[in-house]
């Protein structure tokens, strides 16, 4: 089966071909409220990226639904993000919610919210959720940019839920 | 099923965002061309007591099948019945 997923061995829902900027081109900037635990304001990735030197865009599900609370827990027990490269979640949680999220997860990385879920569409990544209609959000994703926002390392799922690949995103880190 | 049930699909789901096993019994319910209520539950255990209420568990999927009074979880359990009572071989 194309795209099978590494943890289950049944066929779940492929996600149409997409568009998405690659390796080498330079991602789309964009500004959105970036949540800390204690406060929010407007910033544009661009400014995010060349301020932490480089910077890992995660494109992640529903705050609180079965796959945002493992990758956070996965992401932090792993320690990523450092001198070199900020770490970086967008999902269309308002802002409130993404501090709770914050809170409640002990996460160390902002969260751009993105309720109108415009990255996802900058990025070409729309995800129409089955069952909650008029709601989008970003597939699954994670961009790895430098400081002048060159795509270093794109991951993007092709099934519908995927799990991130870890190890090998966690090598490209180590390459910065 | 009677014409009364027309509006109100007998078969209940619930499931959770982001959960393969239940994509994988939405994906059976679309290929067998069912209609079915989609209740989304909480990611944590602890809020969802409806599932726990209806079924006895929290684990999701489960599906409630009015029509037959059946109510299952394990998404293989739930592919299987719905295999059985709504596929090729079925009614």
């Amino acid at each position: 089966m194309k795209g099978a997923i590494d943890v289950v061995d049944f066929p779940v829902p492929e996600f149409p071909p997409s568009d998405h900027p690659t390796e080498g081109d330079m991602a789309p900037d964009f500004t959105r409220p970036l949540v800390r635990e204690g406060y929010w304001e407007d910033v544009p990735f661009s400014e995010f990226a060349a301020e932490a030197g480089s910077a890992l865009l995660v494109c992640y599900p529903l705050n609180w639904g079965g796959k945002s609370l493992y990758w956070w827990k996965e992401i932090r027990e792993r320690g990523w993000g450092g001198d070199s490269v900020g770490v970086v979640g967008v999902s269309i949680s308002q802002p409130f919610d993404h501090q709770r999220f914050i809170e409640s997860m002990d996460l160390e990385y902002p969260l751009y919210s993105d309720p109108g879920n415009g990255v996802a569409q900058r990025y070409d990544i729309v995800h129409d959720l089955d069952g909650m209609a008029g709601i989008e959000e970003p597939r699954p994703a994670v961009f790895l940019v430098d400081d002048d926002l060159t795509l270093e390392y794109v991951w993007v799922a092709e099934t519908w839920p995927e799990t991130p690949p870890y190890d090998e995103i966690e090598d490209e880190l180590g390459q910065l | 099923m009677s014409a009364a049930d027309c509006d109100t699909p007998a078969l209940t789901l619930y499931r959770l965002h982001g959960c393969p096993y239940c994509e994988r019994v939405v994906r059976q319910l679309d290929r067998h061309g069912l209609e079915y209520n989609s209740l989304f539950v909480a990611g944590e255990h602890s809020r969802r007591n409806v599932v726990a209420r209806e079924a006895g568990t929290r684990s999701v999927p489960v599906l409630v099948d009015g029509d037959t009074g059946v109510t299952m979880a394990e998404s293989g359990l739930i592919v299987e019945y719905l295999e059985k009572t709504y596929g090729e071989g079925g009614d």
